[in-house]
């Protein structure tokens, strides 16, 4: 089976088709474009050229939730959404963090990326792969911090903290939901990990106006 | 012709169904609206992110929604719309994204439209196909426009619109200052029903000799109002507040009618529409159809529902695009936040 996989958490519009046979998974096609803030303009070009590669067509999509702080985020998400609906097939969410660490082989370890405003998103993967803390956001030091509370030395992500470097791909983002892809289960909400609250301040009293 | 339209420019979420004719009429069957405007109040304005994320979660339930409405399945829909701009660009984004993945999902042509143009297709909702030309007046919380609408899928020129606050910003403000709720035109229309419009006499922006003809000011209104409130409270004087509200409302009303009727009378247009979110406001439509009369002009002014953002606007634009035949627009397009009136649609 053919399985749509979709991520615009990060600067980079990630778009692939990954075959699922009974013992393996493959990608049959892959596109990752790098045009920071483009996403509402690449993404349904990709996907349409996706899925022309796919001429049976896909039994389910598999799309990054993030944390992300990129606006682009969210057109990953209703793209996934809209074409779930439309194709009448389900959409499984991932966590942009776990479809990373699901191509980095035993743990434990830890996975950061970069949040903007000098913070990092980040999550904790024990010696089997599962995510044992996070995802959250923080400040480069906290996460170092928390590295070393779990007593861990190998670090991963998009280089911000010096690590390993790993991106998130539609072979991961496929294996990060793999069971619950393979046996066909109700997929959770589609819900963003924004792990933010958004920017916003209360006015204070009213300004004066007159001199 | 199914045409479905998505809106996604601000606060609403809105998702609209309108079936064409073969003679270009439209009729509306679905008309869906997911608002984020109470997360906003608090915050005396919209806030973009707070917009975006609503939008997305709004989108499918609203999608929902209409189809049930109009009891058509998603495979029955022949064409797609969806605003493209002016608007907030992480807003704009989730509806952009989610049309062109219905789209290209059930292989069918998707059309990037202006938010403007589609308040004044809205219209056609109710009255049918416009007249051309016709003027068009565009009043709300983000936009404050005089329009010559010549076609609507080919032609529309904006003769002036605001050079700072909208008119619906202007209300936003002074509602503030009066201690009144987010959004500010239902309760000061309400408050000025009871005070004398001419209690105060309130400066009309843009209006003199010298002043662009049919451009529009509202910031020194607002600052006008802010300074005479100032001055009682300061003289312990009771603002009598529903004077106020009533004196600013006659100002903003007075303005814009007089600009649009006058615009409308220089270019021998005898149809006057107005549509956004303040054309419900009772002052603006009655000194409208007031003016209108006198000049002998038709004024057409859509139900509050349709003159509020909404994806029935957007169909309906829609559907005036596939029947003057203009090309969909290419899968590659984006959000454009400051998308000209000039271009209707990609
Ligand atoms: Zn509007």
């Amino acid at each position: 089976m053919h399985v749509l996989a979709i991520d615009t958490s990060t600067p980079v519009v990630t778009a692939g088709i990954v075959e699922l046979t009974t013992d393996a998974v493959r990608v049959t096609a892959t596109s990752t474009v790098s045009r920071t803030r483009a996403h509402a303009e690449l993404l349904g070009p990709e996907v349409r050229e996706l899925l022309r590669r796919a001429p049976a067509g896909i039994a389910a999509i598999v799309c990054g939730v993030g944390p992300g702080a990129f606006t682009g985020l969210r057109v990953g998400m209703v793209t996934a959404a809209a074409l779930g609906h439309a194709l009448e097939v389900p959409v499984y969410p991932v966590c942009t963090l776990d479809a990373i660490a699901a191509l980095a082989g035993p743990g434990p370890f830890l996975v950061a990326t970069d949040a903007r405003r000098k913070e990092l998103y980040w999550a904790v993967y024990g010696a089997d792969g599962t995510r044992v803390a996070g995802p959250d956001v923080g400040a480069p030091d906290m996460v170092r911090a928390v590295a070393a509370e779990h007593g861990i030395t190998r670090i991963l992500g998009d280089g911000v903290l010096d690590g390993e470097v790993l991106a998130c791909d539609p072979l991961g983002l496929v294996h990060a939901a793999e069971d619950a892809v393979r046996a066909n289960t109700e997929p959770a909400a589609l819900t963003p990990l924004y792990l933010r609250r958004p920017d916003a301040k209360e006015p204070a009293g009213r300004k004066r106006v007159s001199r | 012709m199914i045409i479905l339209g998505i809106e996604s420019s601000c606060d609403e979420t809105g998702v609209g169904i309108a079936e064409l004719g073969a003679d270009g009429s439209v009729r509306l069957l679905a008309d869906q609206v997911a608002s984020s405007v109470g997360q906003h109040a608090r915050f005396g304005g919209v806030v973009p992110e707070i917009a975006s994320r609503a939008h997305l979660e709004a989108m499918r339930p609203t999608m929902d929604r209409a189809l049930a409405e109009s009891g058509l399945a998603l495979s029955d829909v022949d064409a797609f719309a969806v605003t493209r701009g002016p608007g907030l660009a992480g807003a704009l984004m989730v509806g952009v994204g989610a049309a062109k993945a219905y789209a290209l999902a059930l292989g069918k042509p998707c059309y990037g439209v202006n938010h403007l143009a589609g308040h004044v297709a809205a219209d056609t909702l109710q009255h049918g196909s416009l007249p051309s030309p016709c003027l068009a007046l565009l009043v709300s919380g983000g936009h404050t426009q005089l329009l010559l609408v010549e076609d609507l899928a080919g032609k529309i020129t904006e003769l002036g619109s605001t050079i700072d606050d909208a008119a619906g910003e202007a209300y936003d403000k002074v509602a503030r200052l009066l201690e009144l709720p987010y959004p500010g035109g239902p309760p000061i229309d309400k408050l000025a029903a009871e005070g004398d419009p001419e209690a105060i006499a309130f400066p009309r922006g843009m209006t003199g000799p010298r002043d662009a003809r049919h451009d529009f000011s509202f910031s020194g209104l607002k600052t006008a109002v802010a300074r005479w409130v100032e001055r009682a409270e300061a003289a312990g004087e009771t603002v009598p507040v529903a004077d106020v509200a009533a004196s600013f409302q006659e100002a903003v009303a007075d303005v814009l009618t007089m600009k649009a009727v006058r615009a409308a009378e220089e270019y021998g247009i005898g149809t006057l529409l107005i549509s956004g979110g303040v054309a419900a406001n009772s002052r603006i439509s009655g000194l409208a159809a007031q003016r209108c009369a006198a000049a002998g002009i038709e004024l057409r002014v859509p139900r509050p529902r349709l003159c509020t953002d909404n994806g029935a606007m957007i169909a309906a634009l829609g559907a005036a695009l596939v029947h003057a035949g203009v090309a969909p627009t290419a899968m590659e397009f984006g959000a454009d936040p400051a998308m000209p009136v000039e271009l209707i649609s990609l």
